[in-house]
């Protein structure tokens, strides 16, 4: 054997050990987030970008899962098939026990959000939720809270059954849906989460254009990060650490500015208090 | 009018009157049929989204998804960037088992829950139709009013039917389409008839041309030909066309030969009148000239001495013998006693002219093809020769020239006398030959009447061909086994 060969077979083995380092990081069992569009979750390249960015920060493969409703994703987290979800404030109080709160987004400085009562645009004449009796409604989805819950708290609140005070609602299963839904009028009304309308405001202003808010919801916990209860401590902190620390680098900032969100936060389970009351106030369906 | 318009502008007109009726009357038909074709791809292309848009709703619908129901109308008439296309509905609706509206793709004006008819009767029919509705299949009917056309399709799942859907055109969709094509159709027409169109007025103008020439060289015939009068078929055919033309320059060359032959008639018979006549009077006076001549002579001889009457029987002798000469050349004595015609003879004459052409300075060509003897009487031959001869050197022009062939040909004798003097006017060459004549250069003018005589005695032709620079004679005489010359008293009567 010459020195040469000898040379080469050394680097050989070396090459071969890190290509080993780095397929053990990729073989490790990737992050599995559900995603629920209490946020414009449509961004296909936008996920794209995140994902890598949390993938180089957890050193661990990263996958989103999206499902049709609320309740895909909820169930697959009880289910123990999701690590951590972005979820509304309202699965999160009802699944309390079976999750733990992760990360709350900071929305305009504060991990709050309102929902929004919209009509078309050229209604003009409807000036709170009571001039939509006997109308159509559109529901985001009977799990969200800005999208549904609320509305049917306050009509509670009003005294009326929310069952048949509308002539006809739907859901849209997604807040831009509603938006559209109102916008070309196949709606008379609709809730939608305030944090996604005004997110659309400022990149299709000509769909939110077609509709105005006729009433802002109090403040609620914003959608939260949460966690399946059973996830490892370390995989929790992790997660929660890089989140927490999205907003303190440049490509963090960069992602979060797409989000139209200010950071994220431990957060703690009280801001949710309000969506308790409602939730108990409406009665668990 | 248009009846009496030449042919020349009539066939390319009539030629061009079928090109644009045909090019109409195709391209009616072949629009016609794309207009069948297109009303049956629009209403084939709305059946088939009818038919998967009906398949598609049904799980919407079980699952009261409207949005979904909405998405899944709005989609496939969404594709077309920049607007709709033209197959597309302007409105596709999803009515719900009551026969309400479920979704429309315009919920400003069909929301859901409303009652169609309310919104507009037209849809009382619409509605009345999908109530009647008994098949699954995709049905197109027409409203009767606004002339929309609808797409009705029952949306049906295990034999239940959940809903209708209903997808309206505007009425305009097949005018829209149908405009396009009528401009696409007319603007091939107007390149196809760019092309045809000239090419049939040509044609046409080749057709009628023939004719065209044919009638107007026949429009000139009158009671005379006009000399000018030159017809000539260029028509390459032996067509009817072809052969029209050619009958009709036969006819026009055999009229032609006609008036030739009744003016050279005319001419004759005058020419043999006056012979006659001249004749007559010739003899009438030659007898008793004979007796006064005599008496005159005998009166000289035995006559008394007085020189009175001496001068004057000399002065009557002297005008009885100028009467007597020129009776004498009128009288053309044919029965001359005289032998066959040799080769010399004809010489002599050159020696004999010859003189009076170097007089004027004339070249003198002289072409003798003559052999032997001929069967001809050489005196009057001679003085035929002669005759034309002098005329001909009076008449070259100084330093002209005078041609003179003679040769046998066909058992004639042909004699040629050209010279290139003033030419003879044309309407003046038919009294050529009559005696006296102001043309003849003959001291009495009598030549040419001599010469004339004489042939015709002779049994001979003489023609005269008179053209600027060169007057031509031309004596065929034919020869004769036996040599006779016919007496020029045998034609003068008494």
């Amino acid at each position: 054997m010459t020195s040469l060969s000898r040379r080469s077979l050394l680097a050989a083995a070396l090459l071969g050990s890190l290509v080993g380092q780095a397929r053990a990081n990729e073989d490790s069992p990737p992050f599995r987030i559900g995603l629920t569009p209490v946020f414009l979750d449509d961004q296909v390249s936008f996920l794209n970008d995140w994902r890598t960015y949390l993938e180089r920060r957890l050193h661990r493969p990263v996958r989103f899962v999206q499902r049709g409703s609320y309740r895909g994703i909820v169930d697959l987290l009880k289910q123990g098939q999701l690590d951590f979800a972005w979820l509304c404030g309202y699965p999160f109080v009802r699944y309390r026990g079976q999750m733990k709160l992760l990360a709350v987004p900071l929305y305009q400085g504060k991990p709050l959000y309102q929902s929004y009562l919209i009509v078309p645009a050229v209604d003009t004449a409807t000036r709170s939720v009571l001039d939509l009796r006997g109308r159509v409604f559109a529901y985001s989805d009977p799990d969200s809270n800005s999208g549904f819950l609320f509305t049917q708290y306050s009509l509670r609140r009003l005294n009326e059954t929310p069952a048949d005070f509308f002539g006809r609602t739907f859901y849209t299963w997604g807040h831009r849906k509603v938006v559209e839904a109102v916008a070309v009028g196949l709606a008379q009304g609709g809730a939608v989460d305030g944090y996604v309308w005004d997110t659309l405001a400022r990149s299709h202003p000509e769909l939110t254009g077609k509709t105005r808010i006729v009433e802002r919801s109090p403040e609620f916990g914003f959608p939260p990060f949460v966690a399946r209860a059973s996830v490892a401590a370390a995989d929790f902190t992790a997660m929660r650490g890089v989140l927490a620390r999205m907003r303190d680098d440049p490509e963090g900032a960069a992602l979060l500015l797409r989000l139209n969100l200010d950071g994220f936060e431990a957060g703690s389970p009280a801001l949710f208090d309000g969506v308790e009351a409602m939730v108990q106030a409406v009665g668990a369906p | 009018m248009l009846r009496d318009l030449s042919l020349a502008y009539k066939t390319p007109l009539r030629i061009s009157v079928l090109v644009i009726l045909t090019a109409i009357l195709v391209t009616a038909a072949l629009v016609g049929r794309e207009r069948d074709e297109l009303r049956r791809d629009l209403i084939g292309h709305s059946e088939n989204v009818a038919r998967v848009l009906t398949k598609t709703l049904i799980e919407p619908i079980v699952h009261d998804d409207a949005w979904r129901a909405f998405e899944i109308i709005n989609t496939p008439f969404q594709s077309a960037p920049g607007g709709r296309s033209s197959q597309s509905p302007e409105i596709v609706l999803v009515l719900d088992a009551q026969r309400r509206v479920y979704v429309s793709t315009r919920p400003p004006e069909y929301p859901m829950l409303s009652d169609l008819a309310r919104i507009d009767p037209e849809y009382a029919t619409v509605q009345e139709a999908v109530a009647d509705l008994r098949t699954v299949e995709p049905t197109a009917m027409t409203a009767p009013k606004s002339n929309k056309l609808y797409m009705v399709a029952p949306i049906v799942s295990d034999g239940v039917q959940l809903g209708t859907l209903v997808m309206g055109y505007p009425s305009s969709i097949f005018a829209q389409r149908f405009a396009g094509l009528i401009q696409r159709a007319g603007l091939v027409v107007a390149l196809v008839l760019a092309i045809l169109l000239p090419a049939g007025w040509y044609f046409g103008r080749r057709i009628a041309q023939p004719f065209v020439d044919l009638a107007g060289a026949m429009g000139k015939v009158g009671r005379h030909l006009p000399e000018d009068l030159d017809y000539v078929v260029t028509y390459p055919g032996r067509d009817e066309i072809g052969r029209l033309g050619l009958e009709f320059q036969r006819m026009l060359s055999e009229l032609r030969d006609k008036e030739a032959l009744e003016k050279q008639m005319i001419a004759s018979d005058r020419l043999a009148a006056i012979g006659r006549l001249t004749a007559g009077i010739a003899h009438e006076i030659n007898n008793p000239l004979g007796g006064m001549l005599n008496a005159i002579s005998t009166f000289k001889r035995h006559g008394p001495e007085d020189p009175m009457a001496t001068r004057t029987i000399s002065l009557i002798e002297r005008g009885l013998t100028q009467i007597k000469e020129t009776v004498a050349a009128l009288l053309v004595e044919a029965k001359v006693e005289s032998h066959p015609l040799t080769r010399q003879d004809v010489e002599d004459t050159h020696t004999l002219v010859l003189p009076d052409a170097q007089a004027k300075d004339a070249q003198f060509v002289w072409a003798n093809s003559l052999q032997g003897t001929l069967p001809l009487p050489s005196t009057l031959t001679r003085q035929i020769l002669i005759n034309l001869l002098l005329n001909a050197v009076q008449a070259v022009r100084r330093g002209g020239e005078v041609q003179c062939r003679t040769a046998l040909v066909n058992d004639a004798l042909h004699i040629e006398v050209v010279n290139d003097g003033d030419h003879i006017p044309g309407e003046k060459l038919p009294f050529l030959f009559e005696p006296f004549s102001l043309l003849s250069r003959d001291g009495h003018g009598l030549g040419l009447w001599v010469t004339y005589q004489i042939v015709q005695q002779l049994g001979g032709e003489i023609h005269v061909r008179s053209e600027p620079d060169e007057t031509a004679f031309t004596v065929i005489l034919p020869l004769k086994k036996e040599h006779e010359p016919q007496d020029v008293a045998d034609l003068v009567p008494g």
